[in-house]
């Protein structure tokens, strides 16, 4: 058995380098907010021909809906566009107007035609929940893990443990996403949140097994403690390695089907949800367990301490190197 | 040990049996009409429609109090159910908002329009008559002009509430109507102690009003809002400016000050929010979803069987177990539908299979520190156990926070994810604990299995015990 947690550095090294660039994402160009966030509309048509996304948008402009974007979407051969432009209520007279002008470029399917509307004050509302939802989802799992590894020396590290590897997965997610919204126009609803809060439940799923085996290897070895807390650790991923790979194969299997044979409208919530089950995979054996070791060892603590001395003394380390 | 597995075998199947019968089609072996009355409930994204989410917007600018909201909501109701939608969803959400979900509704356009406008209340004269509540009926204030006359915050002009009168009925005279009416609310007669509802008009309906009634002593006169007929109270005396009407529970006069109130006042509605779907977009949806679901568990049971031979063979029969049974909860509930929520039963098919792969990594450690084949099963299980347990939990207590997320942004997109997603987990508890166990325990007797590799382990035959019937046969 390969030793995994004697190259933690390895792989809190990998984990770096992979959310680094999601954070300056994040910073830099932010996440693309769809109307469930900002209000406004999301208007999708269906033609019976292509017709082009210039010649929507410029009859749109003509209109007096000059903010309006079309892009196509779905199969080409289902010649479907959806317009994202500022509130527009469904029963309006500007509504009928502008369907009446739309249809002037070709034969509209009112049956393949949907509107979706959100007020700015609910936008920003929903804006709000999600970061309360979120944050409630952290407490509760960190409360109930506190709670299932009350036997343990310290039973609060295991919960912070798990929440830092679900931040990790969270963070990733977020960044990708904000990749794709910069790159692709993808953009954020309310279903991603759901997708996020379901990748922050399978995170924390994923960690507590492994967890749980060094709990059950722990209170095994007490009797002739020879193995340190390192190689209990190691152990332990060790054991739970091949479950944690068929797990997330299965899951992954599933997930895949839904991105490649379902529907349009779920394919960014799934393609969310199957980055978030991977990477919380990989987090589960690389990060959250090994952050157990590295706190055990004084790591964490001798990291901090050292940015805290730097800060407090920021010309004194040359001193010292120089006598 | 034997007589109690027997039993849960029996279980197992008598429940696999009931949900097979319950997700069968509607028109299969219906016993009194249980089926009939729990369809499957298809959201909005599967089969087209509406949803709005109307906010209240009181003229005054003030906030408004939940007798009205409630009397606004049970107002939009009467208007959905003119409309012909067969299963309407009218919810109010938080302090002035009501949420109306309309699937499988053709004309939008229309159904926002009827929604929009404020309730019309109207006292008529039928003749003397005393007409039945819930009669429908037209009056001499027409749908046409006089409408928005009547409602003047309502927006859109000109689409009537849709309860289509028989057209050879009367025409009876609108006395006075809701714009008339300056207060209503519920007070008790000072002898009698008999809820009353008490109502003031306003300016010339004041002398209209009182005309009507002294001419009309002892005749019925109808309360009537969008046509339809409330009460039909009898009229005792001349009435002005302020009048009463008894003969009620306390629960219907409530009400109907309600209904008069909102009629009256109008509170005017807002939307602020809609989604409309066209209906091929959902079916489309569906079909590629249940490919998906087919594709998906088709795979996930060749992995199993392949990597964990017959224990994983049994483990896709606890999923398909599984799934009919999750399938008929969801029809019992009733969870509705949707494509996200589909998407999370099919994620948790993949952690119910992750509770068996948890237990049968635990078989084969047993197994290969040379246990008989019978402790092997309970060890394996004993020891997954923990895991599986606190793993679901955290599942689950994300499940809770996003039912209540998606309550709050009325998604039921959302709710319907977070509600199949629990059931499922919840579910897979059952199934891979107890389905699973059973099966091997019942396998195990009957001292089928023989080779190690069946089991996922080399060629060699088992340990034995004495408790293993294959070892005493």
């Amino acid at each position: 058995m390969q030793h995994l947690a004697g190259k933690r550095h390895l792989w809190f090294a990998i984990s770096g380098a992979m959310l680094i660039p999601c954070i300056l994402a994040l910073i830099v160009w932010g996440l693309n907010f769809g109307i469930d966030f900002t209000g406004g509309s999301a208007w999708e048509v269906q033609y019976g021909d292509d017709v082009s996304t210039e010649a929507i948008a410029e009859t749109l402009a003509a209109n007096g809906r000059p903010e309006a974007t079309v892009q196509q979407v779905g199969d080409a051969a289902e010649h479907r566009y959806l317009i994202r432009l500022g509130e527009l209520q469904e029963g309006s007279v500007e509504k009928d107007a502008l369907s009446d002008a739309l249809a002037s470029l070709g034969t509209l399917a009112p049956a393949g035609e949907s509107l979706e509307t959100v007020g700015a004050s609910v936008g920003n509302s929903i804006r709000d929940r999600s970061v309360l939802a979120v944050a409630a989802a952290s407490i509760g799992i960190l409360l109930y893990i506190a709670y299932a590894f009350r036997n343990t020396q310290n039973p609060l590290l295991y919960g912070f443990c798990a929440i830092a590897a679900m931040l990790h997965d969270a963070i990733f997610v977020l960044g990708v996403f904000a990749i794709l919204g910069r790159l692709a126009d993808v953009e954020i609803d309310a279903l991603f949140i759901t997708a996020l809060l379901t990748i922050i439940g399978f995170s924390v799923h994923d960690t507590i097994v492994v967890f749980d085996r060094i709990r059950e290897n722990l209170l095994a070895q007490a009797e002739n403690s020879r193995d340190s807390f390192e190689e209990i650790v190691n152990h332990s991923i060790g054991q739970t390695l091949v479950r944690s790979v068929n797990t997330s194969i299965t899951v992954m299997i599933t997930l895949l089907a839904l991105l490649l044979f379902g529907g349009s409208t779920t394919r960014e919530f799934v393609l969310a949800l199957l980055i978030g089950v991977t990477v919380g995979t990989y987090s589960s054996i690389f990060n959250a367990a090994q952050l157990l070791v590295a706190w055990d060892n004084g790591e964490i603590q001798g990291f901090f301490r050292r940015l805290t001395r730097m800060k407090r003394h920021p010309g004194q380390e040359s001193t010292v190197t120089g006598a | 040990m034997r007589n109690k597995n027997g039993r849960l075998l029996l279980l197992i199947l008598t429940l696999t049996l009931a949900a097979t019968w319950i997700v069968l089609p509607a028109g299969t072996l219906d016993v009194g009409g249980f089926k009939a009355d729990h369809p499957v409930r298809q959201g909005l994204d599967l089969q087209g429609g509406l949803q709005v989410t109307m906010e209240a917007r009181p003229p005054d600018g003030g906030d408004v109090d939940g007798d009205t909201l409630q009397g606004t909501r049970d107002t939009l109701e009467r208007r959905v159910n003119g409309l012909g939608v067969t299963e309407p969803l009218i919810q109010t959400r938080g302090d002035d908002q009501i949420v109306v979900e309309l699937p499988g509704i053709e004309n939008p356009e229309q159904a926002v329009a009827v929604l929009r406008e404020t309730a019309l209340l109207e006292i008529i004269y039928a003749n003397g008559a005393s007409l039945p509540p819930g009669t429908i009926v037209q009056t001499s204030l027409g749908a046409g002009a006089n409408e928005s006359a009547a409602t003047p915050g309502a927006a859109t002009p000109g689409s009537a509430p849709s309860p289509t009168p028989d057209p050879n009925a009367p025409v009876y005279d609108t006395i006075v109507s809701g714009d008339d009416l300056s207060d209503a609310f519920v007070t008790r007669d000072p002898t009698t102690g008999q809820p009353l509802v008490a109502f003031e008009l306003q300016g010339d309906a004041a002398d209209t009003f009182f005309d009507f009634t002294s001419a009309n002593i002892g005749q019925s006169m109808s309360i009537v809002i969008d046509k339809e007929v409330i009460s039909s109270p009898v009229i005792r005396n001349a009435i002005s400016g302020q009048g009463t009407i008894d003969g009620m529970t306390a629960l219907e006069a409530q009400n109907l000050a309600t209904q008069l109130k909102a009629g009256a006042l109008g509170v005017p509605l807002e939307v602020v929010s809609s989604r409309t779907v066209g209906p091929s977009l959902g079916a489309d949806s569906l079909d590629r979803s249940l490919v998906a679901g087919i594709v998906g568990l088709s795979v996930v049971a060749l992995f199993m069987v392949l990597y964990y031979r017959l224990p994983g063979l049994l483990s896709v029969i606890a999923l398909f177990m599984y799934t009919i049974i999750t399938f008929a909860l969801f029809k019992l509930i009733p969870v509705t539908l949707t494509l996200p929520g589909i998407a999370g039963f099919i994620l948790s098919i993949g952690m119910a299979v992750d509770a068996n792969v948890l237990i049968f990594a635990r078989m084969k450690e047993e197994l290969r520190n040379g246990r008989p084949l019978s402790q092997a099963i309970e060890g394996g299980f004993d020891h997954a156990w923990p895991s599986i347990r606190d793993s679901n939990v955290s599942t689950m207590i994300t499940c809770l926070i996003l039912y209540w997320f998606g309550q709050f942004t009325g998604a039921t997109i959302i709710t319907g994810f977070a509600l199949t997603l629990f059931v499922g987990v919840a579910v897979s508890l059952f199934s891979a604990i107890t389905v699973t166990r059973t099966l091997l325990r019942t396998l195990n007797e009957l001292g089928v299995i023989r080779s190690a590799w069946l089991l996922g382990l080399g060629r060699h035959d088992l340990a034995r015990s004495a408790n293993d019937p294959a070892a005493t046969a």
